[in-house]
């Protein structure tokens, strides 16, 4: 039954670190490697080699810039997959009862046999998490790696989602966020962890760590500007001559 | 989102086949004989026809029934009940009334109100749907329920009763385009809270994730054609509504009859076009698109 259950003995999940993100999509070429060789139906693409590629992916990344009010834009790189709401929509519109979020450790996953590639999942999602894949005609979502997670054949420390593993900067953790205790959850009270589209109400699982504020250590100190600064505001001698000479030519009013 | 013909052309003409059934239940038109089985074969193949054409937009079409078992949860499956529990109580009426010329009138009434019970399901399905803000509306079941009931009207030759529902469902057509134009905006969802970095500053889609396309921007960020809204919702507006009532006010025959709901099918299909192709889904903020 596509009910949610009450409440989950554990929430397991992701928390994304968007101050250490460099953008460098190794995530997102790790998911869909473990995730087309494992669980479920392969992640197809269509004219991979052609003019017009395009495919399943289960992870993406955006990259966003945020313009403050005074000083510089900053570029944020914003990976992107499903955030295992506790108030998942696509659980409770699912007509087949494909969808369904664990008890256990409140994993959504989709049981692809029964999925009638309705849409109407993809379509409850604010976050773009679910995608249909256009050769299985199932849907296909993240897993958080539940065959690797538990996965007893793999070495421990490969135990964790191929993203977090894979992640050469750090900025993804995995872990239990329904414990107050665990790592994961002090990063998130300590960093100010937040939810994407509170107002959406689907009580993401997974947390974003806002970018730290940049310094601005170049208003206070700055040991080149005097050796930089421009000689002479206004020029004199065959510059000035030049400057004002060129003025006059008629044309080029920049 | 993108307006799927298969979805466009199911909720028109089930809207309308379940709107004739809800008329044909309650015995209005009170047909007997050859006559009934004009206007039940008429409404079956629209409510049935619009329900085939639903399952061709389905990836795994072969396991649609599989969309029974939701009923607690999903309004997909509970449309599905309705839908079948409305035409099987519906056919011994019919039959009641074709060939022994009786009228099970419990039955036509469960049947009548199993067929408005779709039509409400159906509007439901997208209703539900917080992340479309413009079908996330108390007025969307308003709508579809409208415009099935003026639309059955129409079709079973109720002509007082289809003039007075046609000008009802045309007011809430306008009140839903109204509102419907300023809910995104009211919804509070925008880049900033999407991204979490609203309160830093102005939030701008530097770079997409893929230099192609995927089934996100396929299926939730349809531009094409939106230029063309503000006319299309006049010729919608007219050959749903306007035309049909002056026909059936001025003319009230057969041939205007014919006109009439010609009409207002061609109306209804384009206001269902427009109701897909310019909603929008809030996925689309991550791409800097609406």
């Amino acid at each position: 039954m596509t009910q949610l259950p009450e409440s989950t003995d554990r929430k397991m999940g992701l928390v994304i670190d968007l101050d250490t993100c460099v953008g460098c999509h190794a995530c997102v070429i790790s998911c869909k490697g473990w995730n087309t060789e494992n669980y479920g139906a392969p992640l197809s693409d269509q004219d991979a080699y052609g003019g017009n590629p395009s495919g399943t992916f289960l992870n993406r990344v955006h990259s966003y810039e945020v313009q403050p009010e005074q000083g510089h834009a900053q570029l944020v790189h914003f990976p992107k997959s499903c955030l295992h709401c506790e108030d998942a929509p696509c659980v409770t519109v699912c007509p087949t009862g494909a969808s369904y979020k664990r008890v256990e450790d409140g994993i959504v996953l989709v049981n692809e046999s029964d999925c009638i590639g309705c849409g109407l999942c993809a379509w409850s999602c604010p976050y773009g998490a679910r995608e249909l894949d256009v050769t299985e005609g199932v849907m296909k979502k993240c897993t958080l790696c539940v065959d690797r997670i538990y996965n007893e054949n793999l070495p421990e420390e490969d135990r964790v989602p191929s993203c977090v593993r894979t992640c050469p900067a750090g900025a993804r953790h995995f872990g239990d966020l329904g414990d107050p205790n665990s790592d994961v959850s002090q990063l998130v009270a300590e960093r100010g962890g937040m939810d994407l589209m509170p107002e959406q109400g689907t009580k993401p699982v997974n947390k974003y760590l806002p970018p730290r504020p940049k310094d601005t250590i170049e208003s206070e100190i700055d040991i080149l500007a005097p050796l930089l600064a421009p000689v002479a505001e206004n020029p004199g001698g065959f510059m000035g001559w030049l400057d004002k000479a060129l003025d006059k030519l008629p044309g080029g009013d920049a | 989102m993108h307006p799927a013909p298969s979805v466009i052309v199911f909720t028109t003409l089930s809207g309308l086949g379940f709107g004739l059934l809800m008329f044909l239940g309650l015995g209005l038109p009170a047909v007997t004989g050859w006559v009934a089985f004009v206007f039940f074969l008429i409404a079956y193949v629209l409510a049935v026809g619009g329900l085939l054409a639903s399952t061709f937009h389905l990836g795994r079409p072969e396991r649609a029934w599989k969309a029974f078992t939701q009923w607690k949860t999903s309004w997909l499956s509970r449309e599905g009940w309705c839908a079948v529990v409305a035409l099987l109580v519906l056919a011994p009426y019919a039959a009641g009334l074709v060939f022994w010329d009786q009228s099970f009138a419990l039955l036509g009434f469960i049947g009548a109100l199993f067929s408005l019970l779709t039509v409400f399901t159906t509007s439901m399905i997208y209703t539900q749907l917080k992340t479309i803000p413009r079908w996330n509306m108390k007025l969307t079941p308003v709508m579809f329920l409208s415009f099935s009931i003026a639309g059955g009207a129409l079709l079973a030759g109720q002509i007082d009763a289809a003039i007075a529902l046609l000008a009802i469902a045309a007011l809430v057509q306008l009140a839903y385009w109204k509102l419907g134009d300023q809910a995104f905006a009211n919804s509070g969802t925008n880049m900033g809270t999407a991204t979490g970095l609203g309160s830093r500053g102005a939030v701008r889609a530097f770079e997409p994730p893929h230099t192609g396309t995927n089934y996100l921007l396929r299926e939730f960020v349809h531009v094409v054609g939106r230029k063309h809204a503000a006319k299309l919702r006049v010729i919608s507006f007219t050959l749903a509504f306007v035309l049909p009532i002056l026909l059936m006010w001025f003319s009230p025959h057969h041939f205007a009859a014919v006109i009439a709901v010609l009409s207002h099918m061609a109306g209804i299909a384009t206001s269902r076009w427009l109701f897909f192709a310019q909603a929008e889904h809030v996925v689309g903020l991550y791409y800097g698109k609406r």
